[in-house]
């Protein structure tokens, strides 16, 4: 092959990956233009701080605001401590090539690949049918308390789905900590648990908030497993208990989208109701930057 | 006062094998109190296996056979009852590689007093000084101590490593070709500093350079394939050797 014929390749090559870059940039900047365009003119004080009305062509979205953002922590709170506590059992205490470790990672590479619908229906099987009922029979004498779709049976289902995000997030961050700080650590007479948590946690922050990152924007996304384990078509009131259903945002774009009595008088709403879901994913993912460039500075000392 | 002539190491047919493969192939010697004794010979000789015997380390690495007894002011460290996070905390180690952890200098310092909190020391920042004394670098970053450790240079790291390993008043220093990856005046600092700490503790310095073993050391093991050729006084091994191999090994003539 001639010389004229290499350089053409190479061109071409560099067009080709340059053009597939500038369409993911594209297609972002479609999505985002197109429902900002249609949107902005929606969002209001009113609308993010109101109910909806009048059959939902009217009024605002806060139930559904306040609705994601509450189970969006419930499910973090219950999804990092048990990610992040399965990622350091795999790392630093079991013993890499067992049965047992090759079990949990089998198990935890499964569970990525259940669909999320799946996840739906287990959620009603295992924690309201299952944990719930059993709650309410052991303590409530049979009276129903837990055993219906509940902001913390869906806040839990959701943690299962994103387990293997935090798990696989954190081994990943655990792993790449030096070998030579470890010893290190027990050089200066380190337990194994003084190791992990003074020398080899600090490093993994990073990863672990990576990971938290990755599974609140699943989380925030994901309809399907929501569906049968609390989240409701509309409430007229906000959930302050663990075991009352709640409005979320991306079920509320779904009824806003199919089940309106008036398209038109509706679409408005959608368009805001999108764009006010994607600025609270954004805001979401940020303060989780933010934490995690702070905690970055915090522990390395100044500069 | 302790008594100079009394063994703090006593190491006993002491052979480590993995696999199949010997890596100590049953050695035997003392250490002294406030002594350096270096170990020196060609890599693969098992330098680095011996040291990270005497602070337990080789516990991390998996599939090693270790036969023959350690004994640390007199009980052996392989012993059951043995507690290696107490030993550890009585030999610190150096390696070669300068492994100063990401964080400040100050926290870098304060982890092995933080790893025993139950001992908390009171003058922590006395306590800092005077390592940093003592490793010579108190004066390169007195006032910056809450810079990232990272940001040192390659020579002042290991410094502050020496340092750190220091906090906690050890009987024993190992360290690991210390000087491998250094300048010649972080060198020249380290080697000072070991003739400082030799007042308070013993000295293992395992090193590739046999000319610091001749500057630094009182006496001088030399090993060869997992085999221990000789030991003696640094003087006698480097004039006058009672075998040939330590002979042509120092003068350069292989390895």
């Amino acid at each position: 092959m001639n010389r004229r014929w290499i350089d053409l390749i190479s061109r071409a090559f560099t067009a080709l990956t340059g053009l597939a870059c500038a369409t993911l940039v594209l297609a972002v900047a479609m999505i985002l233009g197109h429902v900002a365009y249609h949107g902005w003119a929606g969002l209001s004080w009113k609308f993010l701080t109101t109910a909806p009305r009048n059959g939902m062509t009217e009024g605002g979205i806060f139930p559904a605001i306040f609705g994601t953002v509450f189970l969006v922590v419930l499910m973090t709170v219950a999804v990092v401590p048990l990610g992040v506590s399965t990622a350091i059992y795999l790392r630093e205490y079991a013993h890499a090539d067992s049965r047992w470790v090759q079990a949990v990672r089998m198990a935890i590479q499964n569970l990525a690949g259940v669909p999320a619908i799946v996840f739906g229906l287990f959620g009603l099987g295992f924690f309201i049918e299952f944990v719930g009922k059993g709650i309410d029979a052991a303590f409530f004498g049979g009276k129903l308390y837990f055993g219906q779709p509940a902001i913390l049976w869906a806040a839990l289902t959701l943690a299962l789905l994103t387990l293997p995000t935090v798990v696989v997030s954190t081994e990943e961050a655990l792993r790449v900590v030096p070998r030579g700080h470890r010893e290190v650590a027990y050089s200066l007479g380190a337990t194994r648990w003084q190791m992990v948590r003074r020398v080899v946690l600090p490093q993994a922050v990073d990863g672990i908030l990576t990971g938290t990152i990755l599974a609140v924007s699943r989380g925030v996304g994901e309809v399907a497993p929501i569906l049968f384990t609390g989240a409701a078509f509309y409430l007229p009131f906000l959930p302050t208990r663990l075991n009352q259903q709640f409005m979320v945002m991306n079920y509320h774009v779904y009824v806003l989208a199919t089940q309106s009595p008036d398209i038109d008088a509706t679409l408005p709403l959608l368009y805001s109701t999108v764009l006010v879901l994607l600025l609270l994913t954004l805001t979401l993912n940020s303060a989780a930057i933010v934490i995690r460039s702070r905690l970055r500075r915090r522990m390395k000392g100044s500069k | 006062m302790p008594v100079p002539t009394e063994d703090v190491f006593r190491i006993e047919d002491l052979r480590i094998r993995a696999g199949k493969k010997e890596l100590l192939k049953g050695i035997s010697l003392s250490l002294r109190r406030n002594e350096i004794l270096s170990a020196i010979g060609p890599s693969g000789s098992g330098k680095t296996t011996f040291l990270r015997c005497l602070n337990r380390l080789t516990d991390l690495e998996e599939g090693l056979t270790i036969e023959g007894r350690v004994l640390f002011k007199g009980k052996n460290i392989f012993d059951p009852e043995t507690d290696a996070i107490e030993l550890r905390r009585k030999v610190g180690m150096v390696f070669a590689v300068p492994m100063p952890l990401p964080m400040s200098i100050r926290d870098n310092l304060m982890l092995p007093l933080r790893l025993q909190s139950n001992s908390l020391e009171e003058d922590a920042d006395g306590r800092i000084e005077t390592c940093l004394r003592a490793a010579f670098l108190w004066d390169e970053v007195k006032d910056r101590l809450s810079l990232a450790a990272t940001s040192l240079s390659g020579g002042q790291q290991q410094r502050l490593c020496l340092a750190r390993s220091l906090m906690v008043r050890p009987d024993v220093l190992l360290l690991d070709e210390p000087c491998s990856g250094l300048d010649p005046i972080s060198t020249a600092k380290i080697e000072e500093a070991l003739q400082g700490l030799k007042k308070v503790m013993s000295v293992v310095l395992v090193t590739n350079n046999v000319k610091q073993a001749s500057r630094t050391s009182d006496r001088t093991a030399f090993l060869l394939m997992g085999e221990l050729v000789e030991l003696g006084e640094t003087g006698q091994i480097f004039t006058n050797p009672r075998d040939s191999r330590t002979g042509d090994y120092v003068s350069g003539r292989f390895g």
